[in-house]
Order: C-alpha cells, then sequence, then structure tokens
C-alpha cells in the first residue's frame, strides 16, 4: 500500500483510496458539501480543498485518489496538509463563494441547528460580506408532497440528483441550467415517485429541501431523540424518533451498515402524523350494539364475564404486525395458561412455521449478504413495496455489475434489471429438479405473496427444493431467504406463537362459529366474520376497534420498549420515545393484568422480568443486534414436504405502500401519498 | 445569458419526419449497446432544426424516449446548452456578438439597429422573418463586429451592412455569407499588404 504523509504524520492507504479518506484516517477533519460516502463523486462544492505537495493550486481531496499523488523527487512519500494557512485562505475564499448567493435566512430555516453550511460557515466564514450586489433569488419548486423546497437556499451540491439517481433509481432530480442558473427540479415539477424520497432532506447540506410536513415544527435542539427501530416493515431500520413535549415531531434514520445504512423509506419517515389521529386513549365496551367509554375495570369485568361463560378451546388470539416480541411471548404465555392452543400470528394467512426449524423463515443470506450474492431469485415478492431499504441495498449490489436477477411473480418497476421468469408455481417448479448454477452465492427470496396461500406449503417445499438443487445453500452460505412485510412477525415466530396441538389458525379463527372469545393483539390486516367476542387491544381506530367488543387502548411502537426481530433473524431494541396518550398503557401491562382479572397471572410484575423469562425461553432474542445463524440442514425436512401447488399467478401482498398498517392509515401524509401513487392528486406547483 | 425556461405556449405534440428519423436511427447507431444516450445531443439538433429552429418540450420527451433516457435528463441538457432555443425564433435568428473585441468596433450599433427592426430581445418580428440575441463572443473577433444568422457568419459589419443584409434576407435575396467588406476569410482588406508576390 501507497505511503502518505498527511500534516506530518506517515500514514499507509490503500492506493484506490481518495486524499479525503486517507486524511480523515490520519485523523484530519476535512469539511465537504458534495461529497458523500454512499454517493458517487462530483467534486463541485470545492469545500474540501487541500494543500498537496508539488502542485500549484489546492486540489479538491474528495476527487483525487492517492494513486495520483506523484512522489517527492527523492521518492518520499506525497505530502499533503489540510491545515496549512494556504487551505485556510482556499476554504475561506469558496465559503465566500458559497455565501455570496446564499439567503442568510437562518432564523426561520428548518435546517437552521443541524445545517452543515451553517456549522461549516462558522468554522471557515469570515463575519462579513465583501458583495453589494443583489443575491440571486430562485423560484420554488414542487416534487412531492413530502420535501418541501427553498431552492435559493441551493448551493448546488447535487447530492440529492445522485441519490435520487444512483440509490433511489429513479431518475426524477435534475439540474437544469448552468452555472449561476442552476437550478434543482423534477420534470415539469412532477412529483417525485421514489419511496425513499425522504432521504434527500438529510443529505440536502442546507435546508433547500426540508421535511414538508415538519416546516415549522420544531427546532432541533428542543427535540428530545430517543433512539430506537422503526416497525413499518420488516426490514429493521435503526430510527432516531424526535419528541418533543408529548407528540413525536419527526423520525431521522440511524447509521447501521448491516441494515439500513443510513436510509429509511418514505413511510417509516412520515408516518408520525398518525400517531396523532385515531388513537385509542380509553377503554370501550360495546353495550347494545354500541362502543362506550369505559373505565379499565369495568372493561376488564366484561372480558371475565365472557371468559367465564366459555371453554379453552373457544378461546383464540392472534398478534398483529406492530408488536414485539415481549407481547408475543406474553401473550403466548396467557393463552398456555388458558390452555387454549389457538394463538397465530400469521395474520395474512402464512404457512411459515417455527416447526421447521428457524431457518425456514429467516432472511438467511443476511441484508448486508446481498452485497456478496452474485444471483438473485425473486419470488412472489415486490421487495421495492415491501421493504424499500432492502431493495436499495439489492440495487446497490446491482449497480455494482456481475448481479444477475430473476423474477417470478408480479411484474415491476424494481429499479433494477431482472429477467422476468414467470408468474406462478408452475415457473418455480421447472427449478425443482435443476441443475447447479454456476452462481456460487445465489439469493433466493421469497415473498409473503407466494406463501401466504392455501397451497402455501407446497410452495414453500417447492421452494426449499429448488434452492437446494440450484445450489442455493453451500459450506458457509444459506441462500434461502424469506423476505417479511410484518414488524412483529419473526419474533413472534421465534416464541413459537402460532397455533399448537389442535389449534386453529388465524384464519380459521376469523371464521364464523369458531370462537367464543377472540383477542386481537393489534390484528387489523384480518377480518373476524364470526360473531365471537371480540378484544382489541391496540392503537388506532382501525379494522380491529370498528369489530371490538372491548377495546383496550395500548401504546404505539414509538411509545414502548421491545423488541423487534427483523427478517434476517435480528433482535433489535426499540426504546420509548414518548408516551401513550390518555390511559393508553403498553400492551406487556395490558395483558399481564388482563390475565390477573381473568384468572391466569401471568408470572411477572415488569417489563424486566417478561423479558428475563423471554431471555430464557428463547436465549437467542437476547444477543442484541446479532444474527444467530440458523441450521440450515432443517430446510432438508421442509424440502420433503410435498404438495400440490395451484396455477394461480403470485401477488404482492403489498397493494398500497403507504396504507400497510393502523398507524399509515391514519396518516394524512401516507394518505396524500397513496392518493399521489394512484394517480388521484391532482399534481399543480404550489 | 439569462435564465433559460420552456416556452409559455407548446406545440401539443412532435415527431421526426421520416427522413430524421432514419438519420436519427443512424446516430444512434454509431454508439455501442447501452450507449445509446450520447447521441443526444445530434437528436435534439435535428429536432429543432425540424421545429423550426427551436425545441419544443415534447420534442424533447420524443428524443428520451428514443434513447430510453429520464425526460429530466434531456431537459438538462436542453437547458445547459445555449444552441437549443427554448422558444420559438424568428426564420433568420440572428445572434448578435456582444463581446469586448465586438463592442469595442461597434456591436452596439448592430444591437441598436437590430431593436429598431425587430423589437427586444427574444421577441420574433411580426412577419416572423427576424429574431435576435445578444450573446456571448463567437470567435470570430478578427472579422468584429459579426453575428450569425442560423448556420452562418456575417463579419465586419456596419449598421448600414447588416440593414442591406436584413433587407436581403427578408426578400429571399441571396446573401454573402462571411466578411461583407473586401476581404477574403480574415485576410486584410483591400488586397494582400505583405507577401505579395515571389521572393526576389
Amino acid at each position: 500500500m501507497p505511503k502518505l504523509i498527511v500534516d506530518g504524520k506517515e500514514i499507509e492507504v490503500p492506493a484506490e483510496f481518495t486524499l479525503l479518506q486517507a486524511a480523515e484516517l490520519a485523523g484530519a477533519e476535512v469539511p465537504r458539501f458534495c461529497f458523500h460516502e454512499r454517493l458517487s463523486i462530483a467534486g463541485n462544492c470545492r469545500m474540501c480543498l487541500v494543500e498537496l505537495k508539488g502542485s500549484p493550486k489546492p486540489v479538491a481531496s474528495c476527487a483525487w485518489a492517492v494513486k495520483d499523488c506523484r512522489p517527492g523527487p527523492n521518492g518520499e512519500p506525497p505530502v499533503v496538509n489540510t491545515k496549512t494557512p494556504m487551505v485556510k485562505k482556499a476554504r475561506e475564499g469558496v465559503m465566500e463563494f458559497l455565501l455570496i448567493n446564499h439567503p442568510l435566512d437562518c432564523p426561520i430555516c428548518d435546517q437552521g441547528g443541524e445545517c452543515d453550511l451553517q456549522d461549516q460557515a462558522m468554522a471557515y466564514g469570515v463575519d462579513k460580506s465583501r458583495y453589494e450586489e443583489n443575491k440571486r433569488a430562485v423560484e420554488d419548486k414542487y416534487i412531492g408532497p413530502l420535501v418541501k423546497t427553498i431552492m435559493t437556499r441551493c448551493i448546488h451540491c447535487t447530492r440529492c440528483i445522485r441519490f435520487a439517481t444512483e440509490v433511489a433509481g429513479v431518475s426524477e432530480l435534475g439540474a437544469i441550467g448552468r452555472g449561476e442558473d442552476m437550478e434543482i427540479t423534477t420534470y415539469l415539477e412532477k412529483a417525485m415517485s421514489s419511496e425513499l424520497q425522504g432521504n434527500v432532506i438529510d443529505l440536502c447540506p442546507v435546508g433547500a429541501l426540508t421535511s414538508k410536513p415538519y416546516a415549522f415544527q420544531a427546532r432541533p435542539w428542543e427535540l428530545t431523540k430517543t433512539e430506537s427501530i422503526d416497525a413499518m416493515d420488516a426490514a429493521g431500520s435503526n430510527i432516531r424518533v424526535d419528541v418533543r413535549g408529548r407528540e413525536v415531531q419527526r423520525v431521522m434514520p440511524r447509521l447501521h451498515e448491516d441494515v439500513n445504512e443510513e436510509w429509511i423509506s418514505d413511510k417509516s419517515r412520515f408516518i408520525w402524523d398518525g400517531l396523532r389521529t385515531q388513537r385509542l386513549d380509553k377503554p370501550y365496551v360495546r353495550v347494545k350494539g354500541k362502543l362506550v367509554q369505559a373505565s379499565w375495570a369495568d372493561a376488564f369485568a366484561a372480558i371475565a364475564e365472557k371468559m367465564r361463560a366459555t371453554n379453552a378451546k373457544k378461546v383464540g388470539a392472534i398478534v398483529g404486525d406492530l408488536s414485539t416480541t415481549e407481547e408475543s411471548f406474553a401473550l403466548k404465555k396467557l393463552m398456555d395458561a388458558i390452555g387454549s392452543p389457538n394463538l397465530d400470528c400469521r395474520q395474512d394467512g402464512s404457512v411459515l412455521h417455527p416447526k421447521w426449524g428457524r431457518a425456514s423463515y429467516l432472511f438467511n443470506a443476511t441484508i448486508a449478504g446481498i452485497e456478496q450474492a452474485d444471483g438473485m431469485m425473486i419470488i412472489g415478492a415486490n421487495p421495492r413495496k415491501e421493504a424499500p431499504v432492502i431493495n436499495a441495498r439489492i440495487r446497490k449490489r446491482w449497480r455494482a455489475g456481475n448481479f444477475k436477477v430473476g423474477l417470478i411473480g408480479e411484474k415491476a418497476d424494481l429499479t433494477y434489471d431482472y429477467a422476468y421468469l414467470g408468474a406462478g408455481p408452475d415457473t418455480l417448479a421447472d427449478f425443482v429438479k435443476h441443475k447447479k448454477a454456476k452462481l456460487q452465492k445465489q439469493i433466493w427470496l421469497i415473498g409473503q405473496g407466494a406463501l401466504s396461500r392455501p397451497d402455501g406449503e407446497a410452495i414453500l417445499s417447492m421452494f426449499s427444493k429448488s434452492v437446494h438443487s440450484v445450489g442455493g445453500i453451500s459450506d458457509g452460505w444459506n441462500g434461502f431467504s424469506v423476505l417479511h412485510t410484518a414488524a412483529s412477525r419473526v419474533g413472534a415466530l421465534d416464541v413459537g406463537a402460532v397455533p399448537g396441538e389442535g389449534g386453529l389458525t388465524a384464519r380459521e379463527m376469523v371464521k364464523a362459529k369458531a370462537l367464543d372469545v377472540l383477542f386481537l393483539l393489534g390484528a387489523d390486516e384480518i377480518e373476524v366474520e364470526s360473531d365471537a367476542f371480540v378484544v382489541y387491544i391496540g392503537t388506532h381506530g382501525d379494522r380491529g376497534a370498528h369489530r371490538a367488543d372491548v377495546i383496550l387502548p395500548a401504546a404505539a411502537y414509538t411509545e414502548k420498549s421491545g423488541i423487534f426481530v427483523n427478517t434476517e433473524g435480528r433482535p433489535q431494541l426499540a426504546k420509548r420515545a414518548a408516551f401513550a396518550p390518555g390511559d393508553a398503557r403498553e400492551d406487556w401491562a395490558i395483558l399481564r393484568a388482563l390475565s390477573d382479572v381473568i384468572g391466569y397471572k401471568l408470572p411477572w410484575d415488569s417489563l424486566a422480568q417478561l423479558r428475563q423469562q423471554m431471555f430464557a425461553a428463547h436465549p437467542h432474542l437476547a444477543k442484541l443486534d446479532q444474527i444467530v445463524p440458523a441450521d440450515s440442514s432443517a430446510l432438508a425436512k421442509l424440502s420433503k414436504l410435498g404438495g400440490d401447488a395451484k396455477k394461480t399467478a403470485f401477488k404482492s401482498p403489498v397493494t398500497d405502500f403507504y396504507l400497510t398498517n393502523p398507524i399509515a392509515r391514519a396518516s394524512a401524509i401516507m394518505a396524500e401519498c397513496s392518493r399521489l401513487a394512484a394517480g388521484k392528486l391532482p399534481q399543480a406547483a404550489e | 445569458m439569462a435564465v433559460r425556461r420552456l416556452a409559455a405556449e407548446q406545440p401539443k405534440s412532435f415527431s421526426f419526419n421520416k427522413k430524421n428519423e432514419e438519420w436519427a436511427k443512424k446516430q444512434i447507431a454509431k454508439y455501442p449497446e447501452g450507449r445509446q444516450a450520447s447521441a443526444v445531443i445530434p437528436l435534439l439538433w435535428q429536432a429543432q432544426k425540424q421545429a423550426g429552429g427551436w425545441l419544443p418540450e415534447v420534442a424533447m420527451r420524443h428524443v428520451a424516449d428514443m434513447l430510453g433516457m429520464a425526460h429530466i435528463r434531456v431537459l438538462e441538457v436542453a437547458t445547459f446548452y445555449t444552441m437549443f432555443n427554448l422558444e420559438p425564433v424568428g426564420e433568420h435568428f440572428i445572434q448578435v456578438c456582444g463581446t469586448t473585441p465586438c463592442a469595442l468596433r461597434g456591436a452596439e450599433d448592430l444591437i441598436k439597429v437590430c431593436k429598431k427592426r425587430i423589437g427586444e430581445q427574444r421577441e420574433v418580428s411580426k412577419d416572423g422573418k427576424f429574431s435576435w440575441l445578444e450573446v456571448e463572443c463567437l470567435g470570430a473577433c478578427v472579422n468584429a463586429p459579426m453575428v450569425q444568422i442560423n448556420d452562418d457568419y456575417y463579419e465586419d459589419l456596419t449598421p448600414e451592412l447588416l440593414n442591406k443584409l436584413m433587407d436581403n434576407l427578408a426578400s429571399g435575396k441571396k446573401v454573402k455569407v462571411g466578411p461583407q467588406v473586401d476581404r477574403q476569410y480574415s485576410a486584410p482588406s483591400g488586397g494582400l499588404t505583405t507577401l505579395k508576390g515571389e521572393e526576389k
């Protein structure tokens, strides 16, 4: 590796490193606006100028590779200085140029307090201006309901354009005009269509692109920031929830290289207004066909009365998509205590089951593993809608080249090229006895669209056979990958929240006359057809609450501490950022109180005790942020399952990306996005 | 250079005529598979010629779709290069060089002529024959002042010569391209001053 002297310190770095990376390794701080680790190099802001010995002018360190540096006359390593007066003067000059046309509207700018330009102007700017002419003014652009533009503030770093084109894979943003008149816009101010567009807000180093829903809501220093985990999809994106007072003001991504890098989907980011509306903040009991506000005691009494009137076999419970693993565990223990085998977390009718081993329901290849893969087969899934962050990772791998993608299922714009092989199980059957493929590290991704149908088990078995015969599983590599859509699902499967011996599945429980009492733990994606007594424990006045006979108000994912296990099987701890509204309580506490009233007291008095028992029963859940690799040999059992698959085509379970859960359905922002995506919203410049 | 914007009034449709379509296919074929976007400038140029000297928005979309490019990418190119006119121009589009050498040699007088005969910059004359624009250096400083009308340079102009030139263009008479005084290209006017004969 070539040697380099940075600020008098000799370091050894790979030849393909840029001077900026080398300088950072050496501990020098280099300011930048246009450079971003995950985007291509533009080199247009000039803020990262450094002195390179031998070069008459300062050079842009972000765009200058170490291998392009010439050695000294006697073969000495190249010398880079980042702190000399020349560098300081050069950066001051660049800053002065940037500020010529930048408005001084920090007091009314939403970026104020977390603005790269503001921070760097403090470090490199001068306290007066030599510029007496008028500043440039630029018209604001409409680029959708999520991103607000104040284009006069734009410093033309082009990060947003590069993000949209490279990471999101939707070439919608561009720079029209040139020089001073360059302007960032979409084509004729059409709204952006990417489901990752919110990330341009974070990328924008100034206040040109800010969050429209968050506009003028709060200042960054007023917010209490809580590091948590997203529950909108099963990717388990790391988020930071910013709260002022009681209310969530915004959601931001957190860096996690193995999960979401630093992106989150728009649903994760803009869901927060749904946390304020349609909330259940009081217990309700249905009296003469009408839901009436009640006290906790009355609500519990109503449940206890119904429980006394029935037997264990006629009681059932369904775990919803947003529940934490602790809640699933608590509900499982409660159902065990009652003696009912009727418990299910698969309200979509999925056939995944822990009895075939943990490998049978995990994304075994892992999200970071996508980058090592050399091929991918997508079956019955639309990753762009089901897990946009994972789709961005697939696109990243595809952009790196030598990566083939095949698709069996619904045709869709996935932002990368794929070979379309077929629509349904017929095509998958071709691979059951296929010869081994040359690719060493294949990923076989199967979505819930293929598994949540009546013939799901046959398809799962066919899938397993195919993965084995084509060579998706080898030493040190397990390409058997299930893409989940529900944040709670893997955790619930881990704790065994599935029907016991002779128990009914979720789909069977809701059938007429199946049960007398049905507990819905935030399960809103299933229609209860029977006339059973329904106890809904949840957060929003959605489908479940409308059908309920007793409503027990609970806490949303930002209002409770709990473990979410993502689709890879990575347990991550979500922390409480705010308190639930009104009389609402955390779900585990509701279950604990309920268990006491109905006479099956659960053996814990705090969340810590509950967690302790859960960890004792399922030790892998205690290893936070670690993936315990699942045993792939258990999959052989699955291959032997057999069964007949119907010919019907696979369909993605996510028909409307913006409205997949009760919080999203309560959100006005998501509703607007949904209407826009469906072409029902007239688009016009403001 | 002013902020360049799309014209307010736009034609409803655009597609290459048969001859241009053939031509465009040949241009596209010059580039290797997957690099078709490289043909964007020649295609836009041809579209501009076909559309009467300016580039309507539908033409940009047409070219983008032909090359499999995102619409915004073509708009970026079309708004970047000043050779693409985003608004309608006259049949004879006069670009007056106003940069220093031409300005010193009387470009301002040429601009006055244009203003008087045509009107303000970027306005098309009532008969549709002319429009004009002040541009930066066109690289013919030796023959300053000069204008470019459509594809040709007209050099060594005076207000009188420009008036006459415009009269001739308007009436469809043949005009001389290049220097409008008695010199060849940028050779001295009034004949050679040195190198007059064989070395003695």
